[in-house]
């Protein structure tokens, strides 16, 4: 099969979607005739124009709330955010009225937009450019959150956010922008809530997000040379997130360990551990454990950087403490 | 000038919005009214005059005051005030309450409780409506605490420079809540703030509603056009409290008050349609009769309607399909 990037792949699941559904218009700064920061919209305005290739002020809070005001009159907006980091200026219009726009309304109107940003620690772009925030977001009604880790997934489920009434947030780690995978021909699309098991295994389960999950993968290769078989959960969406994966696949290892790059506290890690504690307590056979980013704002120095984020050989060891639980 | 006819219709939106607020005020003394409820007597000219020139595909959105503005697009006094009484009947079904107050089928886009997204939403319906080549309008109804707010800023300049066919309607009635805003705004005029963004923005006697009328006729004219949008600043005052219930004292004084409420817009309008013999008092008395009766019947079908059941609560987070 072809392979493409991240960012080839979400770029062919909006070309077809905008050619096909005229309401469909994209804002953001530099994603007019430039194409995006990260080329997310590149060749788009050649055939579409500069009304659904709209390029903005640097006024974060304004065009958020303008997106809103047109998801409830009969468009399609795509927020495209570059860095993620930049929809904190909105949060007000997402929380008080993307989110509850449905429910304050009875389900009379509907909220189609897509807030899409790049997020995640990497390449020293410190502290203002680092930020993931989705366990904020799964955290409140009425928001779908996606964080894919390979680009087949990525073109899916950027195409499935294409046809939601929900608000979807899309967040793509920095560091997978340009990886490589391989990625179908023509229009699919994936579910919300629907993990993938991302490697089978018996004796302990990993739920790892976004960037971890290649680390995971490549830490279990390693494990798997000493015939330790773990199993790989990518959740693909936190909200909604898909605990009966979860649930089945600790049922049959009695293990668990949670690898996310973003915060402990409060974090995706915690909620996935409450849940299986109330549901599959009887199948545990040691201590949930977490793995996650250190609790710090992301320093810039590649030292300091490289020391807050798990890596392979970190994700290696949690799996060796807690299979020696 | 609008026609004999127009005019009159005038007058009776006016007292739809007038008794429907006094009802509102008696009905939350009696206990009735389960939320905050902030009334919009006294300001009935503006929401009048400027939904007179909107049809129903065009886009209100309004904000914590806003129960006018739900009644002149269209929302009926039931569905208002059987919402406010937290019935399923309610115009948002039990859910909104009097700051979220939703009517879509007659473009009627919510209530707030959030002072400024509205400016920054129809913006957005401005923005669908260029998008898709109809001549539909977004008109956002906003007091003068929102001009201080930075979506005031983001959501004019965002307006002027892609033209999007949308009004601002700011109901200047000089208070915060209870902040002057003489106090609260470097540049005390909003009106002259238009060409600031580009734009152009004018200052009407926000109590007359034949002036309100015309200055909104212009702005849609233009809006409609694809000539871009409108500021329009509209002074005006409310003479009941911020919100009911709520101690109406210690920033303004009761002359002030007073001085006020001898420039009514409705007793202003009812006077100039006597004078010009537009309509005689029996007509007029006949259309406040029937107003009257209406808002009565509006009272008791919400006061006899169901309440929502509980076990629908978790609808409608997501939407259904």
């Amino acid at each position: 099969m072809r392979e493409l990037t991240f960012v080839e792949a979400t770029l062919e699941a909006l070309d077809s979607a905008m050619a096909r559904d005229p309401s469909i218009f994209v804002v953001g700064e530099g994603i007019g005739e430039r194409g995006g920061n990260f080329n997310t919209t590149v060749g788009l305005y050649d055939k579409y124009g500069p009304e659904r290739l709209c390029d903005t002020p640097i006024s974060e809070r304004g065009f958020v709330g303008m997106c809103a005001g047109a998801a409830m009159t009969g468009t399609r907006p795509v927020v495209d955010f570059m860095f993620f980091d930049f929809i904190l200026d909105a949060f007000g219009e997402l929380v008080n009225q993307i989110a509850k726009m449905q429910y304050m309304s009875s389900g009379r109107l509907k909220m189609p937009i897509l807030l899409r940003g790049a997020i995640g620690i990497g390449h020293s772009a410190a502290t203002h450019h680092s930020g993931s925030y989705y366990p904020i977001f799964a955290h409140l009604p009425g928001f779908r959150v996606v964080v894919p880790s390979v680009p087949s997934d990525a073109k899916g489920l950027f195409a499935t956010a294409l046809q939601s009434d929900d608000p979807v947030l899309f967040l793509e780690h920095k560091s997978l922008l340009f990886n490589r995978g391989e990625v179908p021909e023509g229009e699919y699309t994936i579910p919300f809530g629907q993990a993938r098991v991302a490697r089978e295994g018996t004796d302990c389960t990993l739920v790892a997000i976004g960037s971890m999950v290649d680390k995971t993968l490549a830490a279990c290769e390693r494990l798997a040379e000493e015939g330790i078989s773990c199993e790989v959960i990518d959740p693909r969406t936190i909200a909604p997130l898909d605990m009966e994966t979860v649930l089945a696949s600790v049922h049959k290892t009695g293990r668990l360990l949670i690898v996310d790059e973003t915060f402990q506290p409060c974090g995706v890690g915690a909620e996935i551990s409450a849940q299986v504690i109330d549901r599959g307590f009887d199948d545990l056979d040691a201590p949930i454990r977490r793995l996650n980013g250190a609790h710090v704002p992301t320093p810039y120095s590649p030292t300091l950087e490289e020391a807050i984020v798990p890596e392979a050989a970190e994700i290696e060891q949690s799996i060796r403490d807690l299979l020696a639980e | 000038m609008p026609e004999s006819e127009q005019l009159l219709a005038l007058y009776r939106e006016m007292l739809i919005i007038r008794y429907t607020e006094e009802q509102l005020a008696r009905s939350h003394q009696m206990g009735l009214i389960h939320g905050a409820c902030h009334t919009y007597v006294g300001e009935e000219a503006i929401a009048t005059g400027v939904c007179a020139h909107l049809r129903p595909d065009d886009a209100v959105f309004s904000t914590h005051r806003g129960h006018g503005h739900a009644l002149a697009k269209g929302v009926s006094p039931h569905e208002v005030i059987a919402e406010l009484f937290g019935r399923s009947t309610g115009c948002s079904e039990g859910r909104g309450g009097s700051m979220h107050l939703f009517k879509p089928e007659v473009g009627m886009m919510g209530t707030s409780g959030i002072v400024g997204p509205c400016i920054l939403q129809a913006t957005g319906a401005g923005y669908s409506f260029k998008l898709l080549k109809s001549d539909q309008i977004g008109v956002a109804f906003f007091g003068d605490g929102a001009v201080n707010n930075g979506a005031f800023h983001e959501g004019l300049n965002l307006a002027s420079i892609w033209k999007l066919p949308t009004l601002f309607v700011c109901e200047n009635n000089m208070y915060a809540t209870e902040v002057p805003f003489a106090y609260s705004a470097g540049n005390p005029h909003v009106g002259n703030r238009g060409p600031a963004y580009g734009m152009e923005s004018v200052t009407v006697d926000g109590n007359d509603v034949l002036a309100v009328c015309e200055a909104a006729g212009e702005a849609v004219q233009r809006a409609r056009g694809g000539e871009g949008p409108t500021l329009i600043e509209c002074r005006t005052y409310r003479t009941r409290a911020h919100a009911e219930g709520m101690r109406d004292a210690g920033y303004r004084t009761p002359e002030e008050v007073e001085a006020w409420k001898a420039r009514d817009p409705i007793t202003r309008y009812n006077g100039w349609l006597l004078e010009n013999e537009e309509a005689g008092p029996e007509t007029l008395a006949a259309i406040e009769a029937e107003v009257k009766e209406m808002v009565a019947d509006a009272e008791e079908f919400a006061r006899n309607s169901p309440w929502p059941e509980a076990d629908t609560v978790s609808e409608h987070v997501f939407s259904q399909r």
